[in-house]
């Protein structure tokens, strides 16, 4: 079915230059040709119909009717051999090792700033540094215990880190129920190819939580709150916490007494001691922080720094995700750890810097520019593709606020073979968001969620932007 | 179980039985019109008005159309999204709770509901409605069983289970009432009925068959229908599934189940009341039901059945919740002490 496929120029995932298929996709090359175009079509929609039923689906903010949408699957899988895995494994377990010794050394001696790595300024400035959590004992000194980590793959190959998640990563669900649903589209293949499982995120994740209760807590027991059915994630929430059996809550189900978490049962109430919190920091407890916020609980905060109740993740890990931290991450790992990073960062310029900011104002036809503390695809301009108007107005906003642009050459991401209608397929740009949980020990779940710019060209893989996503396959070898 | 899961698990029973319960009555009383021989506006509105009065929403109506028509009428009971309890409304509504509960939703009920609410939404569903009203309400009905199928076949009977049974057994008990109530008019309003006449026959009988009851009623009484012998089964029979009795037994039970209290005593007034009622309908008879008179008996029954809904919400579902701003105060002071 993939005769004629012209991976035009970029690095392809499945072809090689020569417009043969990689050692590691002839197998799935070999019976994916096997199958009829029309059949393939019907799978398709049945895939989609399935997904639609189950209400595997997201809801799309600033849409006024509610809508729910699919988030649309391609049904071609992206496959990585075992020892490109490997590789990808230990550097985002390095990345993860560093980056919450970092936030552990930002909440305690900030040794890495008095010893001049990074520069004070930047950590003062930084929009999700808690400085009330200075000082506070975090359970097992784990920060970061889910980690939805960005990587790509530039136009030579080579897999670099875009971005980390640290605070509330989102998408593991689709990384399982796209298994799922692929397990019964190509039901034979998984055997014969022999694809490494996924499935066992969920007892994985509860290990997380359950490693971090309070030591005074005989039956931890542990919930996922989440901020209620109108959040875009809330399939998410629903699913994991089905998955590992545990409560989903939202904010008014819990009570704080005594600083002791609670929540509201036909039984009265019964105590609380891990939260898996899908919330962001600013909307936990409007004691602390945002007094308008009705998500959260009063009084939150105070049970957790009474170590009454732990949170996953940690308050303050905002930090991380930064844009500019993110540009020192290589210089935490050689700090902390003394390594050298196993997977580079994208080159990044910063605002803040006068020599950068010379660069980044001079080309910004070239470049990539970021708002540090935004996600989601948005506060960002493709310089190449950007009109003069929107180039005029971020040269405006990084000389007001240098501090919150970083800029980055344009990767041109690694394309993937995807299904474009009728039995027809082109290369769409891709990456990979793998799910590391930093417990007892670092486990990731091989793969994670590869998402796809299902426009053609695009370069922006984000389910409110047009993206969808492929079912992530780590083989057990190599071909 | 989290008060407000138990709270959306009990309403997406009730919504459930809502709109099963309005494919049934726009069932009967369409095969109904079709048996009579002439249909002009007066007879269709004479048919339709006590039908919007039956579910009680007569105001919602009379704020929408002027005149009760076959299309007024049924437009209004299904897909009119301004009637919060139409068809489609209740879909919508036990679709909304079980999506907040998602996580405790056995996953084929999900799917069955989901399904049924992007079905009634449908152009699909719209084009069938209008070609052939009878499979659409089929379908509706279909489902509904599909539904209930599926919570007592595969779901565990925990405490969930009870709640959701409750839900629907109070809904269900209502709406049986609710759906005798229909043809008071033609009653005395004290009293025992006397002879009927064969279009009265008609009426009583499409109630029976609006609750699923004509079968097993000709089981015990043959064809002839009296409104006595109709009154008398579809609130007193011990045995079948939709009479006002059958319901009330089953959400005492469910009542119970849930705190664990025995069959005798009550530890809320939810089992208080719903043990009373209970008593009363064991040891009651259709005769003192008639000296009440129906429609006024029937309107007691509601106001009972009301009564148990707010004293279970009370009991189990009703949360103390704290005024936000209250609640940030006392936790302000709580952190002041320390």
């Amino acid at each position: 079915m993939l005769q004629g496929y012209d991976p035009k120029g970029f690095y392809d995932e499945m072809f090689a230059a020569d417009s043969q298929p990689r050692r590691h996709y002839s197998k799935f090359r070999q019976l994916f040709d096997d199958i009829a175009p029309t059949d393939f079509g019907q799978r398709c929609d049945e895939v989609d119909l399935a997904f639609l039923r189950q209400g595997v689906t997201f809801n799309v903010y600033g849409d006024s009717k509610g809508t729910e949408r699919i988030f649309p699957f391609d049904l071609v899988p992206r496959v990585i051999p075992n020892s490109e895995w490997e590789l990808l494994e230990r550097g985002l377990i390095q990345r993860i090792t560093a980056l919450n010794l970092f936030l552990h050394d930002i909440y305690h001696e900030q040794k890495i700033v008095k010893d001049g790595v990074i520069p004070p300024y930047y950590i003062l400035s930084a929009r999700h540094f808690r400085r009330e959590f200075v000082n506070f004992q975090v359970p097992r000194d784990i920060y970061i215990h889910i980690c939805g980590t960005d990587l790509i793959r530039g136009a030579d190959g080579q897999w670099m880190v875009l971005e980390d998640n640290g605070r509330t990563p989102s998408g593991v669900s689709y990384v399982l129920e796209n298994r799922q649903a692929l397990k019964r589209t190509f039901p034979t293949m998984f055997e014969e190819i022999g694809v490494r499982p996924v499935d066992h995120y969920p007892q994985e994740l509860l290990k997380t939580l359950q490693h971090v209760a309070p030591a005074k807590a005989v039956d931890p027991t542990v919930v996922l709150l989440t901020p209620g059915p109108h959040n875009s994630a809330y399939f998410e929430h629903t699913y994991l916490a089905r998955q590992m059996g545990i409560q989903i809550v939202e904010g008014r189900d819990l009570i704080v007494r005594d600083a002791r978490v609670f929540m509201r049962t036909t039984k009265g109430l019964q105590p609380v001691h891990v939260i898996y919190r899908r919330i962001d920091d600013d909307f936990l407890d409007p004691t602390v922080f945002r007094r308008d916020s009705a998500l959260g609980v009063p009084g939150l905060i105070s049970a957790y720094r009474a170590g009454n109740v732990s949170l996953a993740n940690s308050v303050g890990t905002g930090l991380a995700d930064d844009k500019v931290m993110y540009y020192f991450v290589p210089r935490m790992i050689k700090y902390y750890l003394d390594q050298d990073p196993i997977i580079p960062n994208v080159p990044t310029f910063l605002a803040s810097e006068d020599s950068d900011r010379k660069y980044m104002l001079e080309n910004l036809d070239k470049l990539v520019v970021k708002a540090a503390n935004e996600s989601g695809g948005y506060g960002m301009l493709m310089g190449p593709r950007a009109c003069a108007e929107e180039r005029a107005k971020f040269h405006a906003a990084i000389q007001a606020d240098p501090r919150n642009y970083i800029g980055q050459p344009m990767i041109s991401l690694s394309t993937h073979p995807t299904h474009v209608g009728d039995g027809a397929f082109e290369g769409r740009h891709v990456d990979l968001r793998p799910f590391i949980l930093y417990g007892e020990k670092t486990v990731i779940v091989p793969g994670g969620l590869t998402r796809v710019a299902l426009t053609k060209g695009s370069l922006v893989v984000n389910s409110s932007q047009g993206g969808g996503s492929k079912d992530t396959w780590v083989l057990f070898g190599d071909e | 179980m989290l008060s407000r899961v138990a709270n959306s698990l009990y309403w997406m029973a009730r919504y459930i039985e809502r709109a099963d319960n309005i494919a049934r009555i726009v069932d009967a009383n369409l095969q109904l019109l079709m048996e009579s021989r002439r249909v002009g506006p007066e007879e269709s509105g004479a048919h339709w008005a006590p039908v919007v009065e039956s579910t009680g929403d007569e105001e919602a109506f009379a704020a929408v159309h002027a005149l009760a028509t076959g299309t007024s009428v049924t437009d209004f009971l299904i897909f009119d999204v301004r009637n919060g309890n139409s068809l489609v409304s209740s879909v919508n509504q036990a679709r909304e709770n079980a999506r907040m509960v998602r996580d405790q939703v056995p996953g084929e009920m999900w799917e069955e509901l989901n399904r049924l609410y992007l079905y009634v939404r449908s152009a699909e569903a719209a084009s069938i409605w209008e070609d052939n009203p009878f499979a659409f309400l089929q379908q509706i009905r279909s489902s509904a069983l599909t539904l209930l199928g599926i919570s007592y076949a595969s779901t565990p009977h925990n405490e969930g289970w009870h709640f959701l049974q409750a839900g629907k057994f109070l809904e269900r008990a209502d709406k049986t009432t609710r759906m005798l109530d229909l043809r008071h008019a033609s009653l005395p309003r004290t009293g025992m009925p006397g002879p009927i006449s064969q279009a009265d026959a008609l009426g009583w009988a499409a109630i029976l068959r609006s609750c699923s009851a004509w079968d097993a009623y000709k089981a015990i009484h043959g064809s002839a229908v009296h409104p006595r012998w109709v009154a008398e089964y579809l609130l007193l029979s011990d045995e079948f599934p939709r009479s006002l009795k059958f319901c009330v037994e089953r959400l005492d039970a469910s009542l119970r189940a849930v705190s664990g209290v025995a069959a005798r005593r009550f530890s809320n007034d939810a089992e208080k009341f719903s043990g009373r009622l209970l008593a009363e309908l064991q040891f009651g008879t259709i005769e003192e039901v008639f000296q009440t008179g129906l429609h006024d008996y029937i309107d007691q029954i509601q106001t009972r059945l009301n009564q148990i809904g707010d004293e279970l919400f009370r009991a189990y579902i009703f949360q103390p919740f704290v005024n936000l701003e209250d609640e940030i105060m006392v936790q302000q002071e709580f952190q002041q002490q320390q």
